[in-house]
């Protein structure tokens, strides 16, 4: 048998499928849900409200609040889904066996990581496809569009494992999404473009980091955006580059995971 | 069966301290020494809290250890875990299994997990000789307690271990299951699998282990050949009960190691351990001290004689009766 010392793609691509398996077990609450409450955002905001409000930076308010609402679904799932992933072994003692694996964190992250970035294309894809039920909208740089979802899903999938990690309790486990990330979303421009806040809110907003990823992906939508989407590019591969390392600090020390 | 005296895993002064809250610290294990030989079943005894866990933990990655070294297979631990591991198997003491997964596919992931390409017939042959073949598409919920332990005994050795650790193999498991246990326990170090087993069950490692190795408080007491040390420690305990009681101890049997019982009706031979200068013959010992007694006029009803189990010199051994 051949056996890399060194990597253990085996390993990593059985995590992969695993994770995408647990997806699936759990199709109702990982796809169904977050369908329904987007939906109703379509409805409330895109059609009932949407219908009397101006265009926002040339763009019919229905259409312009999609990037938005799709960020803030794939934040907060693709969060609690990772952090989940790896807090219910823990919690069950089942990671005993990812650690006695000859799986490093390489291997760990890119089976977690990868399976992520999947489901947050999946739902993406699901959340796209609703929204045309209810607005008209299309997709100015799709490979961008896609590009930056998998961005943000790797980069919140590690974050979340970050979480699942650091939370000795359900409680803490749900707490991070809930006071943090949805706010952010909700006051990082899902609803308003941050250009239209008067000074100081305009500045003060972007101090808050999820409005360049609304940005960001608003601009591989329609072309427009509050901030240079390079900026937001550059923001979420830095946010990416300090999760993994802080979960390779982890892995090497063990911290939470290892006696 | 294997060559018994290639080393397939050595340890060396491998400690391991816990570091509790307010600045306290325990030491799980302190400064163990010990070479696993390729192909025995070795058990670990040990009370609650000896270290046994932690020292399984330390080996397979689940504890990092405070000091020493681990080699397996020749690989330092610290630096090739990965081929180490890959050929290591675990099997925890807790019953912690995937519950919504179902059977095949939760051996078939470890299997993957552990770097081996997937192979439906290796793992079906694996649920067949552990008899979870017909649960092979149920979810793991479903199963009793038992079978929970042999899926993961199924899972532990999806990716053909040559060294295999049961952590409490028999722990909660009921006695048709335990021998069953046993028995495939056996079927593996007949196909050359070195087994290191932790055990509460003293009758366990009696009837299974080649070694057995005494761990309390974090250090190893002794390791020897299981019927080493039955011989060496192994004492013979006679009682005979006196048909009248006496008020002291004959002269004539002063020279045995026996005591007479307070209200004077039983006299108890306790001897025949090499280690504490016995001929290893308890019972012959016996047998004249019989005839002394009757040469001396005294008469007995009864005699009750038994050779200590590995239980009763385990006890000893770890309430620090003997030292080793």
């Amino acid at each position: 048998m051949s056996f890399n010392p060194r990597f253990n793609l085996r390993g990593a691509w059985s995590i992969y499928q695993r994770e995408l398996m647990r997806a699936m077990r759990t199709a109702f609450q990982s796809i169904l849900s977050p369908v329904l409450t987007t939906s109703l955002y379509f409805v409330v905001f895109g059609t009932v409200i949407g219908a009397r409000m101006e265009p926002v930076a040339g763009v019919p308010y229905g259409a312009f609040i999609i990037p938005g609402l799709l960020m803030l679904t794939l934040l907060g799932e693709t969060t609690s889904n990772s952090s989940f992933g790896i807090y219910m072994p823990r919690f069950t003692g089942t990671i005993y066996e990812l650690l006695s694996a000859p799986v490093g964190v390489a291997e760990t992250l890119i089976g977690f990581v990868g399976a992520a970035a999947t489901k947050g294309l999946i739902l993406a894809a699901i959340i796209l496809g609703t929204a045309t039920f209810f607005v008209d909208y299309q997709i100015e740089h799709p490979i961008y569009a896609i590009g930056f979802i998998m961005l943000v899903t790797a980069s919140f999938s590690l974050f979340g494992f970050i979480l699942g990690i650091w939370a000795d309790s359900f409680e803490k486990l749900g707490i991070i999404p809930l006071l943090i990330l949805t706010p952010l979303t909700f006051l990082g421009g899902t609803f308003y473009s941050i250009d239209d806040l008067p000074e100081p809110w305009n500045t003060i907003a972007l101090a808050n980091p999820i409005a360049f990823l609304v940005s960001g992906l608003r601009w591989t939508f329609y072309g427009t955006s509050d901030v240079s989407i390079w900026t937001s590019l550059g923001l979420t591969l830095g946010f990416l580059a300090l999760c993994t390392a802080v979960i390779a600090y982890i892995f090497k020390t063990g911290w939470r995971l290892r006696e | 069966m294997a060559r018994v005296s290639e080393t397939i895993l050595k340890i060396e002064g491998l400690t391991k301290v816990y570091s509790g809250a307010k600045g306290t610290s325990v030491k799980a294990l302190d400064g163990v020494d010990l070479e696993i030989r390729k192909g025995e079943i070795f058990a670990l005894l040990g009370p609650n809290g000896a270290g046994k866990t932690t020292l399984i933990g330390a080996v397979c990655g689940l504890v990092r250890p405070t000091a020493g070294s681990i080699t397996a297979f020749g690989y330092d631990l610290s630096k090739n875990w990965r081929s180490a591991r890959a050929r290591i198997g675990l099997v925890p003491q807790e019953l912690s299994t995937d519950m919504f997964e179902t059977v095949e596919r939760a051996v078939t992931y470890s299997r993957g997990l552990f770097g081996h390409p997937p192979d439906k017939e290796r793992i079906a042959e694996i649920l067949r000789s552990l008899s979870l073949y017909e649960k092979r598409d149920s979810q793991i919920r479903e199963l009793s307690g038992g079978m929970k332990r042999r899926v993961l005994i199924a899972k532990a050795l999806a990716h053909e271990p040559e060294l295999l650790f049961l952590d409490e193999p028999t722990a909660g498991v009921d006695v048709e299951l335990r021998k069953g246990m046993w028995e495939q326990i056996s079927a593996l170090r007949e196909r050359g699998t070195t087994i290191i087993l932790t055990t509460h069950y003293i009758e366990e490692a009696e009837l299974m282990a080649d070694r057995v190795g005494v761990i309390r408080a974090g250090r190893i007491l002794m390791v020897d050949d299981k019927s080493a040390i039955m011989q060496r420690m192994g004492t013979t305990e006679a009682l005979i009960t006196l048909s009248e009681p006496l008020t002291e101890l004959p002269s004539a049997i002063a020279a045995y190691p026996v005591t007479l019982s307070e209200d004077g009706r039983e006299l108890c031979y306790r001897g025949g351990a090499v280690s504490a200068g016995g001929a290893g013959s308890g019972s012959e010992e016996v047998a004249s001290l019989t005839k002394a007694l009757i040469a001396a006029g005294i008469d007995y009803r009864g005699i009750d004689v038994h050779d200590s189990s590995l239980e009763d010199i385990f006890v000893d051994l770890v309430s620090g009766k003997e030292g080793a």
